[in-house]
């Protein structure tokens, strides 16, 4: 059982890694990696509300809205599955929210430096393809607290080292058409493809 | 000298601002500082000196890698030959044996000389291919954005053909190379500001885009339809028996093996490493934690052992002198650029190198031959490294000076 653990915990982080892998998230995973530090906060955050979402959106799928799910409640015909995505969307939503004031009240400098990104949590589509990702393999509740941690942390090392790139970026000498936006984005795709290393390992 | 100098002097006005040929100054730049001592002094109040410039640099892994060259033209023959000897092929075909027939060299395997020109015949136009059109975008970038050429290209056309299998269609090598110097390179700026080392760039664009032509069992010979696994295929196959079957440690060692041209002799890349180390061009640390990254990391997964993977099977001793771990070691984690550049940190890197080349090759199926890709890596997390032992650094030096 624990086997079964921690090779998921090995491939949501490195194998189907959710940055450099699936390319998701790349709104922020561009526009918040300029400093190692943001960076890191960044994705500790992406980790915690990746880490409360996949396990709440489970158990919301397995006994509220998959097909026969409400079983306990006496409708076994039911099947609420079509409502997934707007009750996905409402938790993460207020997950996010109750992580930013939280982050406001104890960790005044980290809300500060996260700033409008915070917010963009919501919006982030590596939190939405997690608890996607959870629902398309029919993760049990255990499962879905691995999945959530890995996606997370797979991300969060993604952009940290983005970051360490970019800041050693810093001192190229990038031709005009290329600054900013274009030249991440070259960044990010020669990453990906020395990730791929890990890509056709069977666990 | 004297008249090449007076030559030099006579068209530098033609290559300055102003002149006819003002866009090419950086050929002239680069055919000048390539024969001559640059002139050019600082004029600020810091005075530094020393002869050991880029050039002088780059050009020293050049000479180092001259064993390996020698290796790759004899080898490259020499397997070929083997072949065309052991399934008695009177007729081999192809421009190179029609050559070979007309200066009627032969094909003999025990014969150096012949194995060398074959070998050259296969080697030469995959060179010239990687210079002519990497030299091409150098030229082109150095003359648009105004940078000089220097010999951080040299080096990356030296390496390029080396890592490749000798049967690569010629194309796909122009392909490669391209990538490897425009992406992997002058978008950022030129040698010295980009973060992955070109040549792998390249590399790991032409394995992932035509994985027929540079993986798998029937390219690492040079004899067209003659199916010839590397070692490290074989391992993965079959195990440490298998390898052993078809050949010792020693050929091993010495490279009388197949596998990409210039990367199966252990012995040319230790007198590589031998010379970077005594210039001081190479880090030891690199190649030591390398080493010692990997040793440690395939004597414990030797240890633990697998029932399904042969691969589990094949000892430390043999992983670091099969495939490209020597070659990569030697003259691709130590590139100075996209290496680690603190001393702490070149250790945390070399043993990140080492560990994750083992596993990649033992854990990974799709890939039998990990050097590549966990020294690209390794390139990609250097930054973070350095960032991070510069931070702690700072952070002792605070506490100490309270």
């Amino acid at each position: 059982m624990l086997e079964h653990y921690l090779s998921l915990l090995i491939k949501s982080i490195f194998i189907e890694n959710m940055a450099l892998a699936f390319f998701l998230g790349m709104c922020t995973f561009l526009a918040v990696s300029k400093k190692v530090e943001t960076a890191l906060g960044l994705g500790v955050s992406v980790t915690a509300v990746q880490v409360l979402t996949v396990p709440v959106n489970n158990l919301l799928y397995q006994h509220v809205l998959k097909e026969g799910a409400l079983a306990w409640a006496g409708l076994p015909e039911v099947d609420l599955s079509f409502l997934g995505f707007i009750s996905y969307i409402g938790v993460i939503a207020a997950i996010v929210q109750i992580l930013e004031m939280t982050l406001d009240k104890y960790v005044p400098s980290l809300y500060n430096a996260l700033g409008i990104f915070l917010p963009l949590i919501t919006v982030n589509c590596a939190i939405m393809a997690g608890s996607l990702f959870m629902v398309e393999r029919d993760y049990d509740f255990g499962e879905s607290v691995v999945y959530g941690f890995g996606s997370g942390f797979g991300w969060a090392l993604a952009i940290v080292v983005m970051a360490g790139v970019r800041e050693k970026l810093k001192y190229s000498d990038v031709p005009d058409g290329l600054k900013g936006i274009g030249i991440t984005s070259i960044t990010a795709g020669l990453m990906a493809m020395a990730f791929m290393c890990f890509s056709g390992i069977q666990l | 000298m004297k008249p090449l100098r007076s030559l030099l002097d006579k068209l530098h006005p033609l290559f300055v601002h102003g002149g006819k040929l003002e866009k090419f100054y950086a050929l002239y730049e680069m055919a000048d500082t390539f024969l001559f001592t640059p002139g050019e002094t600082t004029k600020g109040g810091t005075q530094v000196r020393d002869a050991m410039d880029l050039k002088r640099m780059m050009i020293t892994v050049v000479i180092a890698l001259q064993p390996v060259l020698i290796w790759t033209a004899y080898n490259t023959g020499y397997q070929a030959n083997k072949v065309i000897a052991d399934l008695a092929l009177t007729t081999p075909e192809g421009w190179r044996a029609g050559l070979i027939n007309y200066l009627g060299i032969g094909f003999n395997p025990n014969s150096i000389f012949a194995c060398i020109v074959h070998g050259l015949l296969y080697f030469l136009p995959i060179f010239l291919v990687v210079q002519i059109v990497g030299g091409f975008w150098e030229g082109l970038f150095a003359s648009v954005r105004g940078h000089e050429i220097n010999e951080g290209f040299l080096v990356t056309g030296m390496l390029f053909p080396l890592i490749l299998p000798p049967t690569m269609p010629l194309w796909q090598v122009a392909l490669g190379i391209s990538f490897g110097v425009v992406m992997g390179k002058e978008v950022f700026g030129g040698t010295g500001k980009n973060f992955l080392n070109p040549a792998l760039a390249g590399r790991a664009f032409l394995f992932f885009a035509y994985p027929a032509s540079i993986s798998g069992d029937s390219v690492w010979v040079a004899v067209d339809g003659y199916s010839g696994a590397t070692a490290l295929s074989l391992a993965a196959s079959k195990g440490m028996a298998g390898v052993e079957q078809t050949m010792t440690w020693m050929d091993a060692f010495i490279g009388r093996i197949p596998g990409s041209m210039g990367e199966t002799s252990a012995l040319a890349c230790l007198i590589g490493a031998a010379i970077l180390i005594a210039t001081g061009v190479g880090s030891w640390r690199i190649m030591l934690s390398v080493l010692l990254g990997a040793l440690v990391t395939s004597t414990v997964l030797y240890a633990i052992g697998s029932s399904t993977n042969p691969m589990f099977s094949l000892t430390p001793g043999w992983h670091i002198v099969l495939g490209g771990f020597a070659f990569g070691l030697v003259f691709m984690a130590t590139d100075p650029v996209s290496a680690a550049m603190t001393e702490k940190g070149q250790w945390v890197y070399g043993a990140l190198i080492g560990f994750m080349v083992i596993l990649v090759r033992v854990i990974n199926p799709a890939f039998p031959e990990g050097m590549m890709l966990a020294i690209l890596f390794g390139n990609v997390c250097a930054p973070l490294i350095d960032y991070y032992v510069v931070k702690a650094n700072i952070l002792r030096r605070k506490a100490r000076n309270v």
